[in-house]
């Protein structure tokens, strides 16, 4: 996906944004919170090192120069000089070593992989941070942004627990919107940074972040116009098409790219029946992607390939053993295996436990137990709320499908190893490994993959992984999904780069 | 008689005590019976997570210790008069319930009046004419208001005057995106209450008429109204004072019983309205197994009921002085 440009007016400066998140964050800092809202809301108040481009290139933000050392040892960052704090103190490399050592590497979910071989981070001058890392980690210069490494302000963290500290709901950064206001339950107001580095941004004067719970209710604000931005699927699918034919606005699925998102079924490999390979391709030829993506999900996905959705053009392979839709073969299949039709023609009997995030992982239960009916698999769905769920799947392993969905964050290494790595069976702990699917051939990739300098044979390494993945099928990836934003056509800019959902909101103007 | 109110207070308050307890026994036993934890909650909500990370994190909200030492620590905390603390929201639990108090009851206290009152005149007026057309029109209203889920009136509410005539914001308790303050913040507030207060209204003052119009025809019927009117007394005097008096007891029955569901009874109009008030709270807190915070505001919502009890308690008074004697 390339970014076409099209011609598009001067940008207009000023205007109040009404733009929707949902649901309310938790608090208003990333680099400690890895969730969806909160990376709505915060990259406007924080800066990352880099942005990215389409081709998810880094492009310099708070970092003007980077070098990386030959041997792939030391990540040398230059940084922009004569930037500021909402609080007026400048801002140095040591924001940068302290945001690294105590934050991103000891709190962040994910930040605590990125960075684990990190040794230090050396501060020659105010403007130079060198990382000093134990093995080579290309994965850190994907990983940059103002989402995922997000530099907090060392003066106001230092020597604070930061998971607890007040600035976390009323944040400081260097970016280009300042916080302003937090009424929970209410709204969010952030205010243009008339200091901002980045000479003439942002365009808005103020962003109104609305928590609006109901759906149906963020349709009637986007409809009559009381906000004009709303990220992440914020209406039903149903609705999608009413809203995108309405003349005030549009729906944008670009933006998206960097977390490349996609929906799977975790197969549990404990379960004597699914222990076998075979019966997990038969249930991959049973289940007709293009069904799954056209209708359950409305158009918003695509069949999936491989765990490594094809938007993260980099690492995608799509040369894996593919499951065609065959009901012949998955019957073949499953008799091969040993599972006649018996009583009532049904071979075994399997439960479903979906998402709980709403109708459309149900719907796609729906379709999974009807299509695995047709070949013999009697499958019950089971519905329940998402801690009960996470406690079944995660901790107790008492399920024996399970749907989810996942994000890539552009690198396999982040998004996509979790759920294949033996390393990553870990009882009790959510978006792990909980197939228990566990070969020297797929270990033998990744612990490869992790600390290897050379990113050609990284890629290799991860497309391999791929090829692994899709032979054994601990997890059947159904459809890449497409998230989409809603948006006033007056609003311009909507999506300027693949991590733009959790990218501010700088280039983004109004029409008067 | 003398001092009788005080009295009873103190008899209310001694007897609050174990109904208080058995509340937060009862809902911490509950909310441990649920699946998952806060933990898994964080961990769930940022799509990642590390073993270290859910160790760390259990520590850090006490989920590490025994259930008895935990409950202990909560109540030693409720009796000092703290809350504690919502990790999820780094918040305290009774700034939180502060913040969201006014907002629930700018809902639920005119929902409420506007109920009660437009549902005592229209039962009553239902039951004078009892069989005429006008009670018919009366009877098949109420029946539809009370029939009709709250959620799909106020959704129905929000398509009508929000979004097709856009006379009214389509949710919110103000306009966000105006600095407003005074007269103006007064006006836009009130705009911003018709739809979800009347939502909720319509609902309750359907029960309500229902109930007035039952209680009024059966007052009628009694011995003291064909005497007060063989006195030569005005229908007006029969019917609204010596009827009417007596008909208001269940309704005041009923007044208290949801006064006391004032802090989280309004959860759908919450949310269908983007309203920010505690019912929406509470259930976040209870998807989230936001132990605290949820039973926080249990509690509030429990000390709330057992108040309002003994306000109508004290009402039975005033309106049927033979309560009095008891």
């Amino acid at each position: 996906m390339t970014g076409q440009v099209r011609a598009q007016p001067a940008p207009r400066r000023g205007g109040t944004l009404t733009a929707i998140v949902q649901p309310e964050p938790t608090n208003l800092v990333s680099a400690l919170t890895a969730g969806a809202p909160t990376g709505v809301v915060s990259p406007n108040v924080f800066d990352g090192l880099f942005t990215y481009d389409w081709d998810m290139n880094p492009r310099p933000s708070l970092a003007e120069r980077w070098e990386v050392a030959p041997d792939g040892l030391a990540i040398t960052f230059h940084l922009r000089p004569g930037v500021t704090w909402h609080d007026g103190k400048p801002f140095t490399s040591a924001d940068v070593k302290y945001s690294l050592e105590n934050v991103w590497k000891k709190i962040h979910p994910r930040g605590r992989g990125t960075f684990a071989n990190v040794e230090t981070v050396e501060t020659p001058d105010a403007t130079t941070a060198i990382l000093r890392l134990t093995k080579p980690s290309p994965v850190i210069l994907g990983a940059m942004n103002s989402y995922e490494a997000q530099i907090l302000p060392r003066h106001i963290y230092e020597g604070t627990d930061p998971l607890s500290n007040p600035a976390n709901l009323a944040p400081i950064g260097t970016g280009p919107f300042r916080f302003k206001e937090w009424v929970r339950g209410e709204h969010i107001i952030l205010e243009r940074n008339p200091d901002y580095w980045d000479e003439g941004k942002p365009y808005l004067d103020r962003i109104v972040f609305r928590i609006v719970p109901d759906a149906a209710a963020r349709a009637a604000l986007l409809e009559t116009g009381q906000a004009q931005y709303a990220p992440y699927s914020p209406v039903p699918l149903s609705d999608v098409a009413r809203l995108r034919d309405m003349p005030n606005l549009a729906v944008e699925t670009r933006g998206y790219e960097w977390i490349s998102p996609w929906l799977f079924l975790e197969f549990n490999l404990r379960k004597p029946e699914l222990a076998d390979v075979r019966v997990r391709r038969a249930i991959a030829h049973a289940v007709n992607r293009d069904i799954i993506a056209k209708t359950v999900w409305h158009g918003f996905g695509t069949p999936a390939v491989s765990p490594v959705p094809s938007t993260v053009t980099r690492f995608h392979n799509p040369d894996v053993p593919k499951y065609p839709f065959d009901v012949k073969k998955a019957e073949q299949l499953l008799d091969e295996a040993g599972f006649k039709r018996g009583a009532g023609g049904m071979r075994f009997a399997l439960t479903h436990d979906f998402l709980p995030y709403g109708e459309d992982y149900r719907r796609t239960g729906e379709y999974v137990r009807q299509a695995l009916r047709r070949v013999g698999i009697d499958l019950t769905l089971r519905s329940q709320d998402t801690p009960s769920y996470l406690r079944r799947v995660f901790a107790d392993y008492e399920f024996d499908i399970s749907s989810s969905w996942a994000s890539t964050f552009g690198d396999p290494q982040i998004g996509v190893q979790r759920f294949y790595w033996s390393k990553t069976i870990s009882k009790g702990t959510p978006w792990t490994n909980a197939s228990g699917y566990s070969t020297p051939a797929m270990d033998g990739v990744i612990d490869a993959a992790q600390s290897v300098a050379d990113p050609a044979e990284r890629v290799r390494l991860f497309k391999e992984m791929q090829r692994i993945a899709q032979e054994d099928l601990p997890s059947l990836p159904l459809i890449e999904m497409k998230f989409f934003t809603v948006h006033s056509k007056k609003l311009h800019n909507v999506a300027m780069g693949p991590d733009a959902v959790y990218s501010s909101l700088k280039h983004l103007w109004l029409e008067g | 008689m003398g001092g009788g109110i005080l009295q009873q207070a103190a008899k209310r308050l001694a007897q609050s005590v174990p109904v208080l307890f058995g509340v937060i026994l009862v809902n911490f036993l509950l909310m441990q019976s649920a699946p998952g934890d806060l933990a898994d909650v964080l961990a769930g909500e940022q799509g990642a997570a590390t073993p270290e990370m859910m160790l760390e994190l259990r520590a850090r909200f006490g989920l590490d210790q025994p259930l008895w030492v935990q409950f202990m620590h909560y109540l030693g905390n409720v009796l000092s008069g703290d809350l504690g603390y919502s990790h999820r929201l780094s918040v305290p639990v009774l700034d939180l319930i502060l913040e969201r108090l006014p907002a629930s009851l700018l809902l639920m206290v005119p929902a409420l009046i506007l109920a009660a009152g437009s549902g005592m005149l229209l039962g009553g007026l239902a039951a004078r004419k009892a069989g005429s057309w006008v009670d018919g029109v009366i009877s098949v209203g109420v029946l539809l208001a009370y029939a009709t889920p709250l959620f799909w009136a106020g959704l129905m509410g929000i398509v009508l005057f929000a979004v097709h005539l856009q006379w009214l914001p389509v949710g919110g308790m103000r306009d966000p995106s105006a600095d407003l303050s005074g007269l103006p913040l007064v006006l836009d507030t009130l705009r911003h209450m018709v739809l979800p207060v009347c939502t909720l209204a319509l609902f309750h003052a359907a029960l309500y008429a229902r109930l007035m119009r039952a209680s009024l025809l059966s007052s009628l019927q009694q011995d003291y109204v064909r005497t007060a009117r063989a006195k030569g007394l005005s229908p007006w005097q029969v019917e609204a004072v010596h009827a009417g008096r007596n008909a208001l007891l269940p309704v005041l029955t009923m007044i208290g019983l949801q006064a006391g569901t004032l802090v989280g009874g309004g959860i759908l109009v919450e949310t269908v309205f983007s309203w920010p008030g505690l019912g929406r709270l509470a259930f976040d807190a209870l998807l989230r197994r936001d132990l605290n915070l949820l039973l926080g505001i249990v509690l509030v919502s429990s000390v709330t009921v057992i108040a309002m009890n003994f306000i109508t308690d004290l009402l039975y008074g005033i309106a049927d002085p033979r309560v009095r004697a008891l």
